[in-house]
Parts: C-alpha cells; structure tokens; sequence
C-alpha cells in the first residue's frame, strides 16, 4: 500500500535504532500523545529498539478512553429513548457506563447502529425521517472537520430529525494539564500527527516554551516514529526545546485552513471533563451559536449525573502515563477486552488494549 | 526470544476504520461535483475503494493521495515531502560517519 508500505523498512528502522543509540547519552522520558501511536509502538516492538535510558510513556491520546462516564450515561439513556436511532463510532459500543454499555442497550432493544463516518449518521437520519437519529461525537481534532460538515449539511438540508452528542476534546489543552501536574516526569513529547495535520502547530509553540518541553510532530508509521523519537532525543540531548515537524508530508505548520474554518463555524470552546485527568478549562467543543439545535443532549432533556469510577480500575492513572497498563492489578485478569472495567482496554487506541493484544504473553510486560 | 511482527506486515486497515485518529492514504480515482463544499471522491485504498467527502481539501485532484479519517479527506499528501523519511536517517548516519575517528 502506497505510502505506508515504505514507513515499516526494517533495515530503516534498525538504521534509526543505532543512531538513537549513538546520540543518547542521559536518561530521557518521552510521551507518545496519541493512542494510534502507542499501538505503532507496541506493535512493532518499536520500545525494544531503543537504548535502555529512552523511556516511552504512553499519553492520553484516546478519545474514546477520555470521555467521562457520566456522558456515556447519557449516551445510554438517548440511545433507550423510544423511536431514536443511536449512530456511534465502533470503539464506542463496549465501552462500560455505570450501568451497562451501548451494546447492551441495543440488546434490550434499543436501535443502535455503528458507523464508519458521522456523514453516515446523517445518511441514516435522511432515511429515516419520521425517527430522531442521534450521532455520538467523539474524538479529537482529527475527528472534528469531518463532524461539522454532518451538522452544517444537516443545517443546509434543513434536517430537524439529526442531532449529536459532542464529546470532542482538544489536544493542547491536555498537554498542558499533564505538565502543570507535580508528579509530572516527561521531558518530551511527540505530537499526534493527524490532529497537526488539520490544526498546525502554531498552539504547541507557547506550551514548549513555557514548559522548557521539546515537542515534535510525528506521523504513525514505524519509520515515523523513530524518526520523531531521534529528533526529540536530539534537542534533549543539546537542551533545545522547541517545536520540530516529523511528519511534513501531511502537516504544515498552519494546518488545513478549510478544515479549521469548518470546526470554527460550528463548534466553539467548551470546559470538558477527561476521565483521569479532571476538568480541564476550553479543553472541548461544543456547539456555537446558530448550531445549537442539533446539541441532542438538550433535545433529550438530559441531565448529567455525577458517577464514580468503578473500584479497581487504574484508567485514570494509565492515561496521564502515571502507570503502564501491565502494572495495574486487573490487566488481563480482572479486566480483559471481553470484559473491560475501563475504555483503554476496549478502544483500538487504548494503552491496555494495546498492552493485551501484543504484550500479555511476554515475561517482561 | 524476537516477538516482534515483521514490520511489513499488513494491518487490516479497513476493519480498524473505527480507529479514531487513524488517518488512511489513499489515491483519488474520481471526482464528483464542482461545489468545493459538497465535492466528493471515488478514492481507493490499496484496491479497497470508498466514497470520500472533499470539502477539507478543494484543490485535491485526481491521481493524488489524501489522507482519509472517518470517510473526509484531512489533507493532500505532500510527495515531495514523502521521502523526507529516508532522507534525514541518511543525513543522520553521514554525520555520525564524520565523528567517527579514521
């Protein structure tokens, strides 16, 4: 496959391997932001290729691991509602509430549906136009352009039957939470690439300044990563902390001036719960003003409740990095991925999930 | 014991589409439209092909490769910029030859 083939070389990889082994000389630790990458990382076996004083840690990168409780409660109580159409993302589907799951819900007979793309959701509502067809929006920056073009199509077709759920969350303002923690250890970062690829860089610059942190873009191939991890070693080892671009064959430092237009026309900054990590000021979006007829959560009259975490479950500590996923009790014993206690251990971006899928037979994980 | 997959092996791209940063590239064969806002593409991922929204990318053309998440095009891949890879690890490794003592 064009494009992604060439980025998993493994006489490259062993070619950047021995120059990251070359250049360290201190003990670094160095957090991969996104999920996607963590699966590259855990995957490939990237960690292992690294010298011994090169520490990954695992970032909160996982939209689907960060959405608060009390919002997938909500989800479920939309989704029982009589006549509605559930659309959600795949990751979402397993993802335990206080009281059950979106698959459980649709068990009881409930109709909720998976979709690839938001864009579906609204296919499905066009279809359906005596029923309410409710989409579940999470993700990241990533994910953002593509959710505003459902809504503003939805509002240029004058659709009354659509509406979200929004849980987006902004990545910077996360990063910045991280840092400002006492306990925080990480000297480094790499950045998600396909959030830059829509918003730029522009935002990291003040957060690498303030904190004395190296930042650089990387893409989600082996090769990428490796290469995003030599340019990071290399400013730690010459003090540098600045914000470098790995992955210059999608990001520019401005981003994509249409996809950041269409996110700023129908969403505005909201304060958002993460779960692990708090509320955490401007850190999602919500409707802005004109758009919010399609908020499903005041369409359904719903209210939040405050939930507590299950007993045992170490997500929180996982997704700030505090924590591997193997070095929690419940890892692959009291929690699997059939049956999760937290999202990291169902999402594809997950860090347990991860950790399961291609670690748990290993004597050293 | 070595336990790490061959780093060519494939990942079943398709099936990990609810992957939620996962951003796929793929060739434009096709386009329908001429509005910037609802122009959509034919686009195929290693033979896997899918209908792709443009509105993220009105310049796009055929023949070039857009970086897919969740069925919208993000960002055109940059060619020039494709190598960059390979072409930094060789700059690296050339001057770690010049440290090296003759």
């Amino acid at each position: 496959m064009k494009y992604v083939d060439e980025y998993r070389d493994r006489e490259a990889a062993e070619g950047y391997s021995r120059e990251i082994h070359r250049i360290t000389t201190s003990p670094w630790s160095i957090m991969e932001v996104c999920g996607g990458q963590t699966h590259s990382i855990v995957r490939y076996g990237l960690d292992d290729m690294l010298p011994d004083l090169v520490t990954l840690i695992h970032g909160p990168g996982c939209p689907v691991c960060v959405t608060p409780i009390e919002l997938i409660d909500t989800a479920l109580d939309i989704a029982s509602g009589p006549g509605v159409i559930f659309c959600s993302f795949g990751d979402m589907m397993r993802v335990p509430g206080s009281g059950g799951d979106l698959l459980s819900v649709k068990a009881s007979g409930a109709d909720v549906r998976m979709v690839y793309s938001p864009l579906d959701a609204l296919a499905v509502a066009r279809d359906n136009p005596d029923r309410e067809t409710v989409f579940f929006a999470v993700g990241f920056e990533t994910t953002a352009p593509v959710t505003a073009m459902a809504v503003k199509t939805a509002a240029a077709e004058g659709m009354g039957n659509f509406s979200m759920l929004v849980a987006h969350v902004l990545v910077p303002p996360a990063l910045e939470a991280v840092l400002s923690s006492p306990s925080c250890r990480i000297q480094g970062f790499l950045a998600a690439g396909h959030v830059c690829t829509v918003m730029g860089y522009t935002e990291y610059e003040p957060i690498a300044e303030k904190y004395g942190v190296p930042i650089v873009v990387t893409g989600f191939e082996p090769l990428d990563i490796l290469q995003g991890i030599h340019m990071c070693v290399s400013q730690l080892e010459e003090g540098g902390h600045r914000v470098t671009n790995q992955y210059t064959r999608s990001v520019s430092r401005e981003g994509n001036p249409s996809a950041i237009a269409l996110i700023r026309e129908v969403f505005t900054t909201v304060d958002r719960k993460w779960r692990g990590l708090g509320t955490i000021p401007r850190s999602g979006l919500g409707f802005a003003a004109g758009f919010e007829r399609f908020d499903a959560a005041s369409r359904f009259g719903v209210s939040y409740r405050s939930v507590q975490e299950p007993p045992g479950c170490m997500a929180g500590r996982v997704l700030t990095g505090d924590i591997r996923p193997d070095q929690c009790p419940e890892f692959a014993g009291g929690c699997t991925p059939v049956h999760p206690m937290g999202a990291p251990m169902v999402s594809a971006e997950g860090a347990c999930s991860a950790y399961y899928r291609y670690r748990r037979t290993r004597g050293d994980a | 014991m070595d336990r790490r997959p061959p780093l060519l092996s494939q990942r079943c791209w398709m099936t990990d589409g609810t992957d939620m940063c996962l951003g796929v590239p793929g060739e434009i064969l096709e386009i329908t439209g001429d509005d910037p806002f609802t122009r959509r593409a034919r686009v195929s991922f290693a033979g896997v092909e899918r209908d792709v929204c443009l509105a993220g990318v009105p310049d796009a053309a055929v023949g070039e490769y857009v970086i897919v998440h969740a069925g919208f095009a993000l960002n055109r891949i940059d060619r020039e910029e494709a190598d960059e890879v390979f072409g930094y690890l060789r700059r690296i490794a050339e001057l770690g030859q010049e440290e090296l003592p003759e």
